[in-house]
């Protein structure tokens, strides 16, 4: 079977500093992957150099058998910003960023048909924020802007969807209600890659887990991954401020 | 003098009637392109690239080419200077700005004063909507409606554009092209507004349009209709006030929007007023809807 996405010793270079170092990595279709690692431990860097917005100095990507640039024409790869990178002053409702999805299969005006408009109704319905569509984005909450923003994603019809800290200002309740949204979509053999600080949402939303410093410290099942001496390897600490640190439900501390 | 006659008498005039039309045209294509720049983020862009066209507007009036073939050519060089100066990471992009529009505005200037010419080109510094000819009106009008119909054709593509680019750019459009795109109307509309206020305020209708649609409402398509309404009325009531008062007429263009601009920042849903309402509103606010501070435990 095509892996969903295969990493192939992809390094990045800003300047002098090194973000990524000879990662490699493969996920199978139809997985949640949960990426974790503190801060500049280079996930959002992964995540970019898997879109292509940055450029690897070495290795290569190839999402479903394609190069990047081949799979973003085709709408397989799905985005969901950050937080803080989203403008929510932005003059746009929720159903006009749900839109945004379709864009890549319109014409050169991006006018919606018929049968656009039925999937971004769709996907408003899916991720339960029909009620919601027409309100300005920034009068959301920070768990049901995550959703429109997936909602997005599902009205593309991406096969891999990458979410960059998704839980990041996000209550519980929100916290659960995506990571339920994830899991369908994973389901339907979607292929779900999040970047997350969130030890505690892991077991939950992921499949499996990549610790990330640098390079890949670790790949495997969630709960081999939460071991505390795993855990310090990927964070650069000595085992026993892990341990103490995180506990035995797997509980994170500030890095 | 009846009011209507206050309306009329300056239509007696061709060079009004002139006037009043170039006016409308620059207010509303200016209003429409400051809708995304505001957004963008671009209000400094649209400074510069409307000063670094003068070079480029003097040389294609001394070659005889349209003027609006000089301001790309220069709009685009100044993109690109702009680019290369800032490209070693020591000097910052507002800095890299200031430099390279001012100094293509400077080498206008030196071009003017060494330029023979019937016509006045200090005009096109200061703007003089009064003596615009009927061949400058056609061509205002067709740069005009080129702008205008690309802004509204790509409207979708541009409001991604600024919204998300790395969503646009992750569907397989080119946020660069997108941009190059916007800066490429920002030149011609340029052209267009220099003729009503001149080089130096151009900014003026490349940004209080949009800003102050902005505080109006929350819909993008709304803006679109908003920011040209505004602006052209604001136009219009300064041309006609710099006519009954003898005011400099680009001088009052502005102004007037500057004014409203002034009053709908008080007074609007996101003006100042409404902030203070909305303040209060908040505080009784459905805490449902509110996230909370995230309270997990993190890495």
């Amino acid at each position: 079977m095509t892996p969903a996405l295969e990493v192939e010793h992809v390094t990045v270079r800003y300047g002098d500093v090194l973000a990524l170092d000879d990662v490699s990595l493969r996920l199978a279709p139809g997985r949640v992957c949960g990426l974790v690692g503190v801060n500049g431990a280079g996930k959002s860097t992964l995540l970019q150099a898997v879109t292509g917005t940055v450029r690897p100095g070495a290795g290569r990507v190839r999402v479903l058998g394609d190069d990047p640039a081949r799979a973003r024409r085709r709408g397989a790869i799905a985005y969901v910003p950050q937080q803080e990178a989203v403008d929510v002053t932005f003059p746009v409702s929720v159903r006009d960023v749900v839109a945004m999805g379709r864009y890549g299969r319109l014409g050169p005006t991006r006018r919606l048909r018929a049968a656009d408009h039925a999937a971004v109704d769709a996907a408003l319905e899916r991720v339960g924020l029909t009620a919601l569509a027409d309100r300005q984005v920034g009068r959301l909450s920070g768990g049901q802007r995550r959703r429109a923003f997936v909602a997005r994603g599902i009205a593309q019809e991406a096969d891999l969807l990458l979410l960059d800290e998704p839980f990041a200002g996000v209550d519980k309740g929100s916290e659960a209600t995506v990571v339920r949204l994830l899991r369908e979509l994973a389901a339907d053999g979607r292929t779900v890659l999040v970047s997350t600080h969130d030890l505690h949402a892991l077991p939950d939303l992921a499949d499996e887990a990549v610790l990330l410093r640098r390079s890949v410290v670790f790949h495997g099942p969630v709960p081999e991954a939460l071991r505390p001496e795993t855990l310090a390897g990927a964070l650069g600490l000595a085992t026993g401020t892990v341990a103490s640190r995180t506990g035995a439900a797997g509980e994170g501390a500030a890095a | 003098m009846s009011p209507l006659d206050l309306l009329l008498e300056p239509l007696g005039y061709e060079f009004m009637v002139r006037a009043l039309a170039t006016t409308v045209l620059a207010a509303v294509v200016c209003a429409l392109l400051s809708c995304w720049l505001v957004l963008v983020g671009w209000s400094l862009m649209g400074d510069a690239v409307s000063h670094a066209v003068l070079p480029g507007v003097v040389l294609a009036y001394v070659v005889g080419a349209p003027f609006a073939v000089g301001a790309l050519v220069f709009g685009l060089l100044a993109v690109v200077l702009v680019g290369a100066v800032r490209g070693g990471g020591r000097v910052k992009e507002d800095a890299a700005i200031g430099i390279v529009f001012t100094t293509l505005f400077a080498l206008g200037l030196v071009l003017v004063s060494v330029t023979p010419s019937d016509t006045d080109l200090n005009h096109i510094v200061f703007g003089n909507v009064l003596g615009v000819s009927t061949s400058d009106l056609v061509q205002v009008a067709v740069l005009a409606a080129v702008a205008a119909a690309t802004l509204l054709l790509k409207r979708r593509d541009l409001v991604l554009f600024a919204f998300d680019p790395t969503h646009a750019h992750a569907i397989g459009l080119s946020p660069r092209r997108l941009g190059a795109l916007l800066l490429g109307v920002l030149a011609v509309t340029a052209v267009v507004a220099l003729q009503v206020v001149g080089v130096v305020l151009v900014v003026a209708m490349l940004v209080i349009p949009g800003a102050t649609a902005c505080l109006l409402t929350d819909r993008f398509g709304r803006m679109l209709v908003l920011a040209p309404v505004l602006s052209a009325t604001s136009a219009v009531v300064g041309l006609y006030l710099s006519y009954w008062y003898d005011l400099a007429s680009g001088g009052m263009v502005v102004l007037v929007q500057g004014v409203v601009f002034g009053v709908v920042h008080l007074l609007a849903p996101h003006g100042v007023l409404g902030r203070r309402r909305a303040g209060r509103a908040a505080a009784v606010a459905d805490e449902a809807t509110t996230a909370r501070p995230e309270a997990a435990p993190v890495v």
